[in-house]
């Protein structure tokens, strides 16, 4: 192999044509989801099709930046820019997330005392300041989730994984191939399984605990920052797997990897992001 | 179109004459002191002019609002002062420090105590401001013991009002816009109090401290008299408070200032401050109507009767969105002439007008209007325009879908 | 602008020399710099255009009391798109635009950091924009909110609320992208020598603008996913039947909203910071305290968000804490203007193009900023709210303000553009009329708010009839005038005096030491940073 570009010369990349083809994969996407929401015909259609586009774009896209990147075309300066973007990004997912933590809290600290206060038993006559709440108009009765059956499993799984992708690292720098593959591979089941059990929770939820997104603040906080979540892991795992598949083929040195860590990043991230969630959502 | 409210505007002209002062003002706009003279003249003129409404918006007519008028003179010569002194320096650059005068560059380009001293007396002057501001603003929200307290409700497009203690407990009406259509469509005169008028004013005695709880039913609205210095956002499901105590008698005009939909520009506050024996009139008025109107729920109702009064309750409360012609504006308010729930099952018509349709602007009128005047509407949508299906309903017939 | 494409094609390139497409190909493709800032900046000034006519839509419906020429729903619809196009559309890409094609060349770089995304990240904006204009035509139309969306009126709105949620999350997704590549060039990408406190004061703006972009985009992106979610999936974020808050978006949405204020104020000020020292021949001054003082404007912007709520009924301890805390940001944006005068103070001006529109956005921001100031009292904007002062108000911070100041910037960096100067008369002309007609338009405006007229109203009591003739009078004026523009960018394209590397002589800083018109590459070696062109 040669040397990586020396430090001096930017790298830019050619003409691409994938931006212009993800752009239109998020307009039909976007078009598609208006459409369903609307009982528009042929939304379902639309959307598929975004979706498709999209998909065939990340594999075009990504794969051109796996091409450049085992083609050496990276010097340290683009894995310094991969380092700080990577940072950034995680950063705008933290604060989207601190979106709908804030609504949570606002809800649990102000707006249901607010609504049992004293001041408004004009309208709302007899409501009580208990969390879990599905508000002052609540007519059936629902239970919460529960912070120690699956959601602890859940949380042990998690953890375990973040400790389970470190090992994998450990693997890639000290050179052994099998480690970082085993590692990587428990971590993808770890994750594969969190999901598969937060599936089961949402349908214990909503055949036996009649908590559903409809469930008043409850609900609807309870199931935007856990879906949101679950959505995060499942990129999460998507990406493990990308490395797991380039780990195989024999990707990544030990001094140049930052694809790995970059993803190792994110899954970190998603583990603490449920460490807040258990604690606010479940267990508090 | 501008032809047809030409006379109107050159009326507005002559109008203006007599305050051929402002005008003249409006000419030297650059400095931030006009501001201030031109309100000034205003209140000067307000004691003048007859039906001078227009003008005490910025005549303050209870203490908390002489307080905010104050603080906003006073931050208006702040500023000015500021800027003059600002653009004092830069006008001096512009004019001396021209390259075609000849004028070479310095080359300095710090000085930490003169970029101290300019973050430093700025903070000065911003704590000096914030003691009457906090004061004016301690003052503004103090609504304990009040005299009256009316809780007033927002609705799409129409405020409510419902007195809930004194003598007064348990009046309650609606109150709508009562400039004619014809005006806003320019097909007549404006009159002069055009879009600031209303049906039933709400009324207070002078003098007293008056409490405002408002909430919404459908959307926020804002409850807002400038003249008191009062604007409270009414926000459904909540209830939000704010008070006043007018010091003079007379009428005072305020808008809905938050953004509601369609008709946010039509709906009007119109606040009536009486005296104390006028007041009492009042009430012991109101309180007899009230009793004179109390329905009769057994009363059985010819086909007429029940269609005169629901055209008036359609006119009232129905027409904004569907119009009186029944047509509505599609796609976002249906017709009713000859809709399919207008034309079907009574019973689907009268759950929809009492629970509304959640998500959509059709609200639940269940909790607006009484049994009679729901079967009163209901019959008129199913007699009127081309829907003739000649049907009477019973309010007992509401009454009982309520509870369901 | 796209004459830059190859003609000056000299200089340093060597290596990166394959074939490029060309025609159509070479716009959606490119990865270059230059090409995706010309992209922005035409972008921007068609959706000002657009956006400027809904402007007027508003401005001749309020000629005259009475409903003239559209329905109060359209209205509504005019007011909402006009905001939305207007913030998103033209002023934020503008701002963009720039940073795509000065700071690369500003700090010695070849291209930024992420050339392929950077692509992508003005290619969504058409989307978005499309999802925005086609909304006008859905049945029920366009969003009817104002651009601040609040339910449960939104609730209530047709789908074309869905297609301004959903191009909001793809605006939101452009500019996220957009900043982490400008973030990274800034932090990443400098040439050897060029310290933090050595970068000129645009990369500086940029650099906290991204951050604060980067910060505040997703807390929108969430706000926007609850409302949908309340509309169709039966949440109660904001029902208060639900146990909700329809307050609760306000506060989430003026997280955001605050900080977009100043994304669009802080570039502008970096525009306006190379500017004023060019055309007064003397070095910008305080260097340091303007860098503090972006970076103090950046900070607080999180922490003041809930004076635009004043009169939401939140407790008057909140009122007070964001009252003194609003009033705290003067601080920092008086220490930008005073370094501004001082920087003219004893220099040698001259008043080209560049330089009027500076001053015009020293003198009309203050006179922004003041009001803003006034608005921050809280008992004072209990009057102030919801009327035409607060329209006035934002109008000269964003208009006078970040719009002046990008024509500062248009004028500015033409001739390294297209290599050709631009025509100083015409430029002069727009200057003149733009200033004049903007305060006969917008000046006015605060004497109705203070009299009461609230604002987002179609038709309105006959007291205020005057000033808004006045008002409508000064909106067409002002909004034709913007037509020289296309007049001046156009023939500097197509010819005009040939530029000079240095057309300012006062102009210091790396991107005038490369041939105008910029090459198609530039620095694909880093320069060397020499003292001369250091801005610290
Ligand atoms: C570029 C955009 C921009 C900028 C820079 C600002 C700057 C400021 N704004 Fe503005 N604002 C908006 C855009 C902007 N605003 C918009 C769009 C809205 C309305 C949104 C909507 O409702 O639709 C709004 C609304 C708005 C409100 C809410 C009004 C209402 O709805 O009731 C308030 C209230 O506090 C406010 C305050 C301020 C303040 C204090 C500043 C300060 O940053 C100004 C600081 C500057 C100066 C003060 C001048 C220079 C300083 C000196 C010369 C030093 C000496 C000064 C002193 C010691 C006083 N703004
Ligand atoms: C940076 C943002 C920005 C900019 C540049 C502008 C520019 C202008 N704005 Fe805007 N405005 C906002 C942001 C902006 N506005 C916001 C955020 C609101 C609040 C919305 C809300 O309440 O939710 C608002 C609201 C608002 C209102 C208040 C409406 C109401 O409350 O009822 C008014 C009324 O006068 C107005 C007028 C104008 C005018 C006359 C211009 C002019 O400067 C525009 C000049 C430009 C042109 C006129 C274009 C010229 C083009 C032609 C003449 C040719 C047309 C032809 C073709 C399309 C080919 N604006
Ligand atoms: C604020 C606007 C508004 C007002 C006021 C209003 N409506 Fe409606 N109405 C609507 C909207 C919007 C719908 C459509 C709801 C939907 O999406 O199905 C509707 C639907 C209806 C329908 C069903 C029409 C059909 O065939 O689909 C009836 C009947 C009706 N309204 C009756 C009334 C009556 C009676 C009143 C007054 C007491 C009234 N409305 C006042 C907005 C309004
Ligand atoms: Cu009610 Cu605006
Ligand atoms: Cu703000």
């Amino acid at each position: 192999m040669s040397h990586p570009a020396s430090a001096s010369r930017y790298f830019v990349p050619e003409p691409s044509h994938w931006p212009l083809v993800g752009s239109m994969a998020l307009l039909l996407l976007a078009s598609g989801a208006v459409m369903m929401m609307n009982s528009l015909a042929n939304g379902g259609y639309v959307l598929l099709g975004g979706f498709a586009i999209l998909t065939i774009m990340l594999f075009g896209w990504f794969g051109r930046v796996v091409g450049e990147s085992e083609g050496m075309r990276y010097n340290l300066q683009v894995d310094r820019s991969f380092r700080l973007a990577m940072g950034w990004f995680i950063f705008s997912e933290v604060m989207f997330f601190v979106a709908f933590f804030g609504a949570l809290f606002y809800i649990r600290v102000l707006a249901i005392p607010d609504l049992a206060s004293p001041e408004q038993a004009v309208l709302w006559e007899g409501f009580r300041d208990i969390w879990p709440s599905a508000g002052p108009a609540a007519k059936d009765p629902f239970s919460p989730m529960h912070a120690w059956g699956i959601p602890a499993i859940n949380t042990l799984l998690l953890l375990s994984s973040g400790v389970t992708v470190t090992w994998a690292h450990w693997g890639l720098i000290a050179n052994k191939r099998q480690q970082l593959i085993i590692g990587l591979a428990l971590t993808i089941l770890l994750g594969v399984l969190f999901l598969s059990l937060q599936v089961y929770e949402y349908l214990e939820a909503y055949s036996h605990l009649n908590l559903k997104m409809t469930t008043g603040v409850y609900g609807s906080t309870f199931f935007m920052l856990t879906g949101f979540h679950g959505f995060h892991v499942t990129l999460g795992v998507t990406m493990l797997t990308v490395i797991l598949m380039r780990s195989i083929k024999g990707h990544f040195t030990a001094e140049r990897h930052f694809a790995f860590e970059g993803v190792a990043w994110y899954w970190h991230f998603v583990d603490v992001v449920w460490l807040g969630l258990f604690i606010v959502i479940y267990w508090l | 179109m501008l032809c047809g409210t030409a006379p109107t505007l050159s009326g507005e002209r002559e109008k203006m004459a007599r305050h051929s002062n402002n005008d003249h003002d409006s000419k030297r706009l650059r400095t931030r002191f006009t501001g201030r003279l031109f309100a000034g003249l205003l209140g000067l003129l307000s004691s003048a002019a007859n039906a001078a409404w227009e003008l005490n918006l910025q005549e303050p007519v209870t203490a908390t609002a002489r307080r905010v008028y104050e603080l906003h003179s006073l931050l208006l010569w702040v500023i000015a002062v500021i800027f003059v002194g600002v653009f004092a320096v830069v006008a001096y650059s512009l004019v001396f420090h021209r390259k075609s005068k000849g004028h070479k560059p310095a080359t300095f380009h710090d000085n930490t105590a003169v970029e101290l001293a300019w973050t430093i007396v700025p903070t000065l002057i911003l704590i000096a401001i914030a003691f009457p501001a906090t004061s004016a603003l301690v003052d503004m929200r103090d609504t304990s013991q009040p005299d009256v307290t009316v809780k007033v409700t927002g609705y799409q497009w129409k405020w409510g009002y419902e007195y809930l203690t004194g003598d007064a407990a348990g009046i309650k009406y609606m109150s709508v816009l009562s400039t004619p259509r014809d005006q806003i469509e320019n097909k007549a005169p404006k009159g002069e109090h055009y879009l600031l008028e209303v049906d039933h004013p709400l009324v207070v005695p002078v003098g007293k401290k008056v409490r405002i709880l408002t909430t919404a039913n459908d959307v926020i609205h804002n409850w807002s008299v400038p003249a008191f210095a009062v604007k409270t956002d009414a926000v459904p499901g909540f209830l939000r408070d704010t008070w006043f105590r007018a010091e003079k008698e007379g009428t005072y005009r305020g808008q809905c200032s938050e953004l509601c939909g369609k008709d946010h520009g039509f709906m009007p506050v119109v606040v009536e401050v009486v005296s104390e024996e006028k007041y009492a009139a009042w009430v012991a008025d109101q309180k007899q109507q009230m009793a004179a109107v109390a329905e009769d729920p057994n009363k059985a109702w010819t086909l007429e009767e029940q269609v005169a009064l629901g055209e008036k309750v359609y006119t009232a409360n129905c027409a904004a969105c569907h119009q009186a012609n029944g047509e509505g504006l599609p796609p976002a308010f249906p017709a009713l002439n000859g809709s399919k729930i207008a034309t079907g099952p009574q019973q689907a018509h009268l759950e929809l007008v009492i629970n509304g349709k959640p998500g959509t602007a059709m609200a639940a009128f269940g909790g607006q209007l009484s049994d009679t005047d729901i079967a009163a509407v209901v019959a008129y949508e199913r007699n009127a325009w081309t829907n003739k299906l000649g049907e009477v309903i019973q309010p007992a017939d509401v009454k009982a879908l309520r509870g369901k | 602008m796209q004459a830059t494409s190859h003609a000056g094609y000299a200089g340093n390139h060597d290596h990166d020399s394959h074939g490029h497409p060309t025609g159509w190909k070479r716009w959606v493709t490119t990865t270059n710099h230059k090409d995706i800032g010309t992209m922005y900046l035409w972008f921007s000034f068609v959706m000002f255009l657009v956006g400027g006519a809904m402007s007027l839509i508003i401005r001749a419906e309020l000629f005259a009391p009475g409903l003239q020429y559209v329905s109060p729903e359209f209205y509504n619809q005019m007011l909402t798109l006009h905001a939305l196009i207007m913030v998103f559309g033209a002023i934020m890409p503008a701002f963009v635009g720039f940073a795509n094609w000065m700071i690369p060349m500003m700090i010695g770089a070849s291209d930024m950091a992420f050339a392929r995304l950077n692509n992508w990240s003005f290619w969504l904006l058409p989307p978005a924009a499309i999802l925005l204009t086609a909304s006008l035509f859905m049945p029920g139309g366009a969003a009817g909110t104002g651009w601040t969306l609040y339910p449960p009126l939104s609730v209530q709105m047709g789908m074309g609320m869905d297609m301004a949620i959903f191009a909001v999350h793809i605006l939101g997704m452009s500019s996220i992208m957009g900043s982490i590549n400008i973030v990274t060039t800034i932090l990443n990408l400098r040439t050897p020598g060029m310290t933090l406190m050595k970068m000129p004061l645009f990369c500086w703006t940029w650099l906290v603008t991204g951050f604060l972009l980067i910060a505040s985009m997703p807390i929108l992106a969430g706000a926007v996913t609850m409302l949908l979610t309340d509309r169709h999936f039966g949440t109660s974020f904001f029902a208060a039947a639900g146990g909700g808050d329809p307050v609760l978006f306000q506060h989430i949405f003026w997280f955001f909203g605050h900080p977009e204020v100043y994304i669009i104020a802080l570039p502008a000020f970096g525009v306006v910071s190379h500017v004023i020292p060019a055309f007064s021949r003397k070095p910008l001054f305080g260097y340091a305290s303007m860098v503090y003082a972006i970076a103090a404007i950046g900070l607080i912007s999180f922490f003041v968000w809930a004076h635009h709520m004043y009169v939401t009924g939140i407790p008057l301890t909140g009122q007070l804490y964001f009252m003194y805390a609003t009033m705290l940001i003067a601080v920092p944006t008086g220490v930008k203007v005073f370094n501004w005068v001082t920087t003219m103070w004893r220099g040698s001006l001259t008043f080209e193009t560049p330089m009027l529109f500076a001053l015009g956005f020293l003198v009309l921001f203050t006179i922004g900023g003041l009001t803003g100031l006034v608005l921050a009292m809280t008992a004072v904007d209990i009057q102030l709210q919801d009327t035409y002062y607060v329209v006035a108000h934002f109008h000269y911070v964003m208009v006078a303000g970040a719009l002046f100041s990008a024509y500062a910037g248009l004028y500015f960096w033409l001739p390294k553009w297209t290599g050709h100067m631009y025509n100083e008369k015409l430029g002069k002309l727009h200057f003149w009329l733009s200033m004049i007609f903007f305060n006969i338009a917008f000046f006015p405006q605060h004497f109705l708010g203070l009299a009461g007229m609230p604002r987002r109203i179609p038709d309105y009591a006959q007291q205020f009839a005057d000033f808004n003739v006045i008002s409508g009078i000064g909106a067409f004026g002002f909004g034709f005038s913007q037509l020289l523009v296309l007049v001046i960018v156009f023939q500097a394209v197509k010819g005009g005096a040939k530029a000079s590397s240095r057309p300012w002589d006062g102009a210091h800083g790396l991107e005038w030491t490369v041939p105008s018109p910029a090459p198609y590459h530039t620095f694909e070696d880093p320069p060397v940073f020499n003292q001369a062109e250091a801005h610290g």
